[in-house]
């Protein structure tokens, strides 16, 4: 566990992408198995212990700290975990730290309601660094500013084999891991999971900034706001996968039931809405079916959802990936005359004559369900992750509205102790403001600075962690969409609201309208 | 009679040296020696009363005496005393052995004005031994570059560098420019330092495998720039929390604090135990709390013009 917590504490400090490879690769290859292959997946963020989610350390915090002095703490540091690992006494004197997998097989081998008790022991054994790395394994949540991606790149790093064949394989193997290293050292073939239905790698897009690019070259789809999706079939088990490569198939069992075909199809799943003629409906109708484990009869009649198909991976179990798109159109519309159509449809190519009437035909777009315009090389092969000149994304220009800042809470991770989340409001047609919307990005670390100090110096209350501040500063606020909402009191809510720009200049009264927010429904 | 005053007054009585505390311009001073030397260092020829410390004299009845308070070099609390009843300023204090002053002493009393500078129950710093392993260890594992440590310029540079010699490091440390004098003033009141050179203008060859101590503002400034390869160190208790090491860009943090931690907070309380306490400078809400927890009579004290956050 000393090693694991070194390792961690070393890449909370590197700056430098390289450094933090070469330091994850050291430990990978003189760390012992199991131990390097559970810490391999809780830097990949694949590790999941059952029997301990955050509101355990919470818990475990309360029943021995003062929970004023607790909540003080907590709001100071930033961190549930790291503000516990402080604040609990040392006791490490003589005692032997546990290692990685003596946690993980503790943890995992008692019960929830046990595990608070297992892990004070485990606590009583390490020093504050220790406990840090467990309460931060525990949790799975690292929060050490490394990806996934960064992890694999590491492990294909200190064995030296390519990052694309330990992506291809990942996803069909489990933590620790074993089959991954004994290829990784030689021992063993690379692990072959053709038999099983699982995740493979998307491939993404980069933004079109401000070029354009030739339509002989480049095929355009509409870009649908739904959520991108992977249907991966072997005929006798199908799976659906979200970008980050989780499962979702119990979330939506309808679309696995129908898909009765083999093969492995990337898309996008939207919810069938009632206006525009059986059109996809917008994002926040889809919100209602995300993160539910269990559905009902009821909520699938009521938001009934289908996948709108980009691209073919897996036809049969023909891997047609170093295809050229155009093939794989082709393929993709001959699989798709197969399934179900009240369930899967191919995403429509745009019929434009350049790139200026496809500009025009973007800008018209009104539908609720389009995030944009998707451009893709005619010749390219599906290729794992962002690669450049291949394919890009063209989003709709954002809406933008003046809001009020209203109140402000301290951030979490690197922005700890700045007041950077701000909930900010619109007016009422009586003169009032009501919040609208809650936004933690797009500004610069000096804007930061310089919101951080308003906020100190224009509380007006507080309410536990958040300040009420004078209604005088104006925040221009950008984004993508707004809808009604019940859950708000506004009657409003904001897609993917970030602050655009501070307006200094602005006085409050001058800001948007509630009645102006509404105006922009889709 | 002012202590510490923010802003020039007729009369102050002065704890220790650093800036905030010392401020120029006052009428008359009355300080220990050693705070004395470091303010006309600072302030060029500032005029004041020496108070050694365990020393004191009467001002309209109240008895004011100074006494160690083990911050930095000079650094006293002040007790003043009238028809019976004690009270202690702290000023900034801590309870650990530190080689370049004399070690606090407790000074029974009605009522204690203590810093909190570090009041939050997260706050406790490490020996410091441990620390200077961990700043001999990246030196040893560097010696291509060097490792540059953030301190102040006043008190906390030259514990680093005594508590480097003390661990047995004889090589010549290198500082910057701007703690020269201050260097030089410790050495004069018998601290010694052993081998210093000044860093600034040097090759970069000269400064591999190099220990440099720098004020935490040259850290990220084009000072560092003609280091070779600098790790960048920083000696503050702040580092105890992640992410105030990594907002400040520091590779290598070192939990070294001249200010008492929790623990010694609380420990100063419990042995103290003072019919009343007032708490200032840093997080009076939370060490008020522990107070109440613990039936101690508290009151937080806020002064103008200071956030949550000082530098320590």
């Amino acid at each position: 566990m000393q090693t694991f917590a070194a390792l961690i504490d070393g890449l909370i400090y590197t700056r430098s992408r390289d450094l933090k490879i070469r330091l994850i690769a050291d430990y990978l290859r003189i760390t012992p198995d199991p131990d390097r292959g559970w810490a391999l997946a809780a830097l990949a963020g694949t590790l999941n212990i059952a029997t301990v989610k955050s509101a355990a350390i919470r818990a475990m915090a309360e029943e021995r700290f003062d929970p004023m002095l607790f909540r003080m703490s907590r709001d100071y540091v930033g961190d549930t975990a790291e503000t516990v690992a402080l604040m609990w006494p040392d006791k490490s004197g003589g005692d032997v730290a546990p290692t990685v997998s003596e946690v993980i097989d503790l943890l995992n081998s008692t019960s929830r309601a046990r595990a608070p008790v297992v892990l004070a022991e485990l606590m009583d054994r390490l020093d504050a660094n220790g406990r840090y790395a467990l309460l931060k394994l525990a949790t799975g949540g690292m929060r050490v500013g490394i990806s996934a991606r960064l992890a694999k790149t590491a492990f294909g790093q200190a064995f030296g084999v390519s990052v694309d064949d330990v992506e291809e394989v990942w996803h069909a193997l489990r933590p620790p891991y074993a089959e991954l290293f004994a290829w990784g050292e030689g021992r063993t073939e690379r692990p072959d999971p053709a038999d099983s239905a699982f995740f493979r790698p998307f491939m993404l897009a980069h933004p079109l900034e401000d070029g354009s690019v030739h339509l002989d070259e480049f095929v355009a789809e509409w870009k649908w706001d739904g959520i991108r999706i992977q249907i991966a079939s072997t005929g006798g088990e199908t799976r659906l996968f979200s970008r980050g490569g989780d499962e979702v198939t119990g979330s939506f069992p309808e679309i696995a039931a129908a898909f009765n075909a083999i093969g492995v199809v990337d898309g996008e799943l939207l919810v069938r809405g009632d206006v525009q003629g059986g059109e996809a409906a917008s994002f926040n109708a889809l919100q209602q079916r995300l993160g539910r484990k269990n559905v009902t009869a009821a909520m699938q009649a009521e938001y009934p959802v289908f996948v709108r198909l980009y691209d073919i991976l897996f036809d049969g179990v023909e891997d047609v990936r170093s295809q050229p798109w155009t093939a794989r159109r082709d393929r993709l519309e001959r699989f798709t005359a197969n399934l179900d159509p009240v369930r899967f449809d191919v995403s429509a190519v745009i019929d434009a004559r350049d790139f200026d009437h496809l500009a025009e035909i973007r800008a018209a777009a009104r539908e609720a369900a389009i995030e944009g315009v998707m451009l893709k090389r005619r010749d390219s092969s599906y290729l794992a992750g962002r690669k450049v000149g291949l394919w890009y994304k063209w989003k709709r220009e954002p809406l933008v509205a003046d809001c009020v800042m209203m109140y402000a809470q301290r951030g979490s991770g690197k922005r700890s102790s700045y007041y950077s989340d701000y909930t900010f409001g619109c007016w009422t047609e009586d003169g009032n403001l009501l919040p609208v919307g809650k936004a933690y990005s797009g500004f610069s670390d000096e804007e930061l600075k310089w919101l951080d100090r308003f906020v100190r110096n224009n509380t007006v209350a507080r309410f536990g962690p958040v300040r009420e501040v004078e209604k005088s500063l104006v925040l221009e606020v950008a984004f993508d969409a707004v809808h009604e909402s019940k859950r708000h009191k506004s009657g409003v809510a904001m897609r993917f609201p970030r602050i655009s720009r501070l307006r200094r200049d602005k006085p409050a009264e001058e800001a948007d309208t509630i009645s102006a927010l509404r105006a922009m429904f889709d | 009679m002012w202590i510490d005053p923010s802003r020039p007054a007729a009369r102050a009585l002065v704890t220790h040296g650093h800036a905030d505390h010392a401020r120029s311009g006052h009428g008359a001073v009355w300080a220990t020696p050693e705070t004395l030397a470091i303010m006309a260092l600072r302030y060029g020829t500032e005029m004041g009363t020496p108070v050694p410390y365990g020393e004191g004299f009467e001002h309209g009845g109240v008895k004011i005496s100074f006494h160690p308070a083990g911050h930095v070099l000079g650094s006293a609390q002040i007790l003043l005393e009238h028809a019976g009843e004690r009270v202690v300023v702290t000023g900034d204090y801590k309870r650990r052995f530190d080689p370049t002053c004399t070690p606090f002493e407790p000074v029974a009393c009605d009522v204690l004005i203590t810093e909190a500078t570090f009041g939050l129950p997260v706050f406790t710093h490490p020996p410091i031994e441990d620390e200077i392993a961990k700043l001999l260890a990246a030196r040893a594992a560097n010696v291509d570059g060097c490792i540059v440590v953030g301190a102040y310029a006043l008190g906390k540079a030259q514990r680093v560098i005594a508590e480097l010699r003390r661990a047995g490091y004889d090589a010549p440390i290198y500082i910057h420019g701007a703690m020269q004098k201050m260097c030089d003033l410790y050495a004069a009141h018998n601290v010694p330092l052993g081998e210093l050179i000044m860093a600034t203008g040097l090759a970069k060859s000269e400064l591999k495998g190099a220990i440099v101590i720098a004020p935490p503002s040259a850290l990220n400034d084009r000072w560092a720039q003609r280091l070779p390869e600098p790790i960048t160190a920083m000696a503050s208790g702040w580092m105890r929390v992640r992410q105030r090491a990594r907002q400040r860009n520091v590779e290598l943090p070192l939990v070294i604090s001249d200010h008492a931690d929790w623990t010694e907070l609380t420990d100063t309380l419990l042995e103290l135990r003072p019919s009343e306490t007032w708490i200032t400078h840093g997080r009076t809400d939370a060490l008020g709390r522990w107070c109440e927890l613990h039936q101690l009579k508290a009151r937080a004290l806020d002064l103008v013009g200071r956030e949550d956050e000082d530098e320590g």
